[in-house]
């Protein structure tokens, strides 16, 4: 085949200036990571997805029915009037946000930096390492938010939502993953070695607040001594936020406003450290 | 007249810590030109790449690259390169023509522009038939093709090529140094930090030889080895034994003797008068070679160290 026939030959393939590559990076950088992102997600195919709205459906039937018919019939004052299933509902949604959280802010910050190096392909290019954090936490985010909104979904089919408020509670979840999320996403960025850090979160830090944050039974009946956990929790913060939309859980507009405050809080925190981080270390 | 300098470097510095990795260099690389840093490990030529790539921030000293301060126009001096980085740090998760794909869209490349690009880079890289695989699949040698595909995709008219041939077989290489070569004669400007002479003598107009964060020297490759060498050089082994003790009896032979763990090095205009020299000094080499004086010569002399160790 000659030139001639190439296709290519006719309209030769032409990049656009370097000028325009670097205004659309500045103006779409973040967005062209997260498509990076998202394309690795696919990569992993619908296991992860499946998995991670599967383990709190699972969650959902054998502690929501099974357990359920138990609790109900015995205490259901305690649950606000509500039945058990819509009561853990909104708590297992934002747990399982915060666990998915805990993975995707974690290893692959590692791995960014240290064992493939996968932040610093896109360094070279026109990208500033801001934009790849952000890249990175937006593709996270909408993980968060569709997965939440398939959970959601199953949930309402069950009838555990009775509010037509209820959907917020997917948002709140997203939202809940990011104010842990990035908080650990910051701290991750700093680590240079691997010594198990992430293994000791998961125990010290993932598992409790899954536990004590008022997730199977309120904040309220355990020990003042240990109810500090659910305090500093975005699992809680989260949780009884959820139930406010999902059934209209009753409580001080001033507690509402605090769980807002308080998860936004931390996700902006987080946030800052992260982007402060990424510059410092990406530009040594 | 020379065409304008695409990148101006002036007492350009970088310290980490204590260490002083890049310690005050200057030079300039003009338009078209393919310029090499030559030098042993820790020399400082992947933190010198790194700056002007503008990925690492200098401690001092200028830094201009087609007219721009990478630290304040960060990415408008990354949109003029290509960058191959020592260490490969492709997507392995991805599949290879999507690692094409995806670094053109962080240049803001449209999908009509990049999918026939990618067909046309991985047909440069010979990995056409690899398309469809996930990179991690892939051998040391066509992650390296990869990665200097990658480079490639948003056309840059500069491209820094760290140790671009390292973990390539010898027919990769030749054939990559056809590809470099071509792009310079598309007028592309090379910038290129290599361990082989002969890569540096093939693709450089000229080089620097760095050592410690210095430049010792700086010239064409065939001026280099004019000013630092003799024509030739007489190597000799007399075995392991004996190659460090010979050197006292082979005085005067040669402008220059050069004794190495493994061999004997005579630098001479006449490699042959040389020899006939040593025989008529009853000494008795157990192999014995005369060749042309190279760049890794040059190295030697200039860092008493020799490239490859
Ligand atoms: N991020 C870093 N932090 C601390 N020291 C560093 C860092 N990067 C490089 N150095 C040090 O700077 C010096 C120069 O390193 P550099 O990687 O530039 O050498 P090089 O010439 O590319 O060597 P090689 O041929 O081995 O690739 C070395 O002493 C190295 O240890
Ligand atoms: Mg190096």
């Amino acid at each position: 085949m000659t030139d001639a026939q190439l296709p290519t030959a006719v309209h030769p393939l032409r990049a656009h200036s370097p000028a325009i590559s670097a205004s659309r990076a500045r103006r779409w950088g973040s967005f062209f990571y997260a498509e990076q992102a998202l394309r690795v997600m696919r990569g992993y195919g619908w296991s992860v997805f499946l998995y991670s709205v599967g383990q709190p459906v699972a969650y959902l039937f054998a502690m929501g029915i099974g357990l359920a018919s138990l609790v109900d019939a015995n205490s259901a004052a305690v649950f606000g009037g509500v039945s058990y299933l819509a009561f853990i509902a909104p708590a297992l949604l934002v747990s399982s946000a915060v666990m998915t959280a805990s993975g995707d802010f974690s290893y692959p910050i590692m791995d960014g930096f240290k064992w493939r190096r996968v932040f610093y392909g896109p360094h070279a290019s026109p990208l500033v390492p801001q934009q790849i954090a952000a890249g990175h936490i937006m593709a996270s985010a909408l993980k968060f938010l569709v997965q939440s909104v398939v959970y959601f979904v199953i949930v309402a089919m069950f009838g555990a939502s009775p509010s037509p408020w209820g959907w917020v509670s997917a948002v709140v979840a997203t939202i809940a993953g990011l104010s842990f999320g990035l908080p650990l996403m910051a701290y991750a960025s700093t680590i240079t070695k691997d010594a198990g850090q992430f293994a000791l979160v998961q125990r010290f830090i993932v598992v409790p607040l899954f536990l004590f944050s008022g997730t199977f039974f309120p904040l309220d009946s355990l020990p003042i001594g240990v109810r500090w956990i659910g305090w500093i929790s975005p699992v809680w913060h989260g949780t009884e936020l959820g139930r406010v939309f999902t059934y209209g859980l009753e409580e001080s507009p001033v507690l509402t406003l605090i769980h807002v405050l308080f998860l936004v809080g931390a996700a902006a925190t987080g946030w800052t450290l992260t982007r402060r981080q990424f510059v410092r270390r990406m530009g040594a | 007249m020379n065409p304008p300098a695409v990148i101006t470097a002036e007492n350009l510095t970088k310290t980490y810590g204590e260490l002083t990795a890049v310690d005050g260099i200057s030079f300039e690389v003009s338009a078209g030109e393919s310029f090499g840093l030559l030098g042993p490990n820790g020399a400082g030529k992947s933190t010198t790449m790194k700056m002007i790539g503008g990925v690492s921030q200098r401690t001092s000293g200028k830094l201009s690259i087609m007219g721009l301060d990478p630290e304040t126009h960060g990415p408008e001096v990354r949109a003029h390169l290509g960058v191959v980085p020592q260490q490969d740090n492709l997507d392995e998760e991805l599949k290879v023509r999507e690692n094409l794909i995806v670094y053109g869209r962080y240049f803001g490349l449209p999908l009509s522009y990049l999918r026939p690009k990618a067909d046309e880079l991985l047909e440069f890289a010979q990995l056409s038939d690899k398309a469809k695989s996930r990179v991690d699949a892939l051998s040391g040698g066509m992650k390296r093709r990869l990665t200097i595909a990658r480079s490639l995709i948003n056309e840059p008219k500069i491209l820094l090529l760290d140790e671009p041939t390292t973990g390539l077989d010898p027919q990769a290489r030749h054939i990559l140094w056809d590809r470099l070569f071509r792009l310079k004669e598309q007028g592309v400007t090379l910038i290129l930090t290599t361990h082989y002479m002969d890569e540096a003598e093939q693709l450089c107009d000229r080089l620097i030889v760095v050592d410690k964060g210095r430049i010792m020297a700086e010239g064409s490759p065939a001026s280099l080895i004019r000013e630092y060498c003799t024509r030739e050089v007489l190597e000799l082994r007399f075995g392991s034994e004996r190659n460090t003790t010979i050197g006292v009896e082979l005085e005067g032979v040669g402008e220059r003797v050069e004794t190495l763990p493994d061999r004997v090095l005579i630098y001479a205009d006449d490699g042959e008068s040389a020899l006939e020299q040593v025989s008529a000094r009853r000494l008795r080499p157990l192999t014995s070679l005369v060749r042309r004086s190279s760049l890794e010569d040059v190295f030697l002399r200039l860092t008493g160290r020799s490239l490859v160790d």
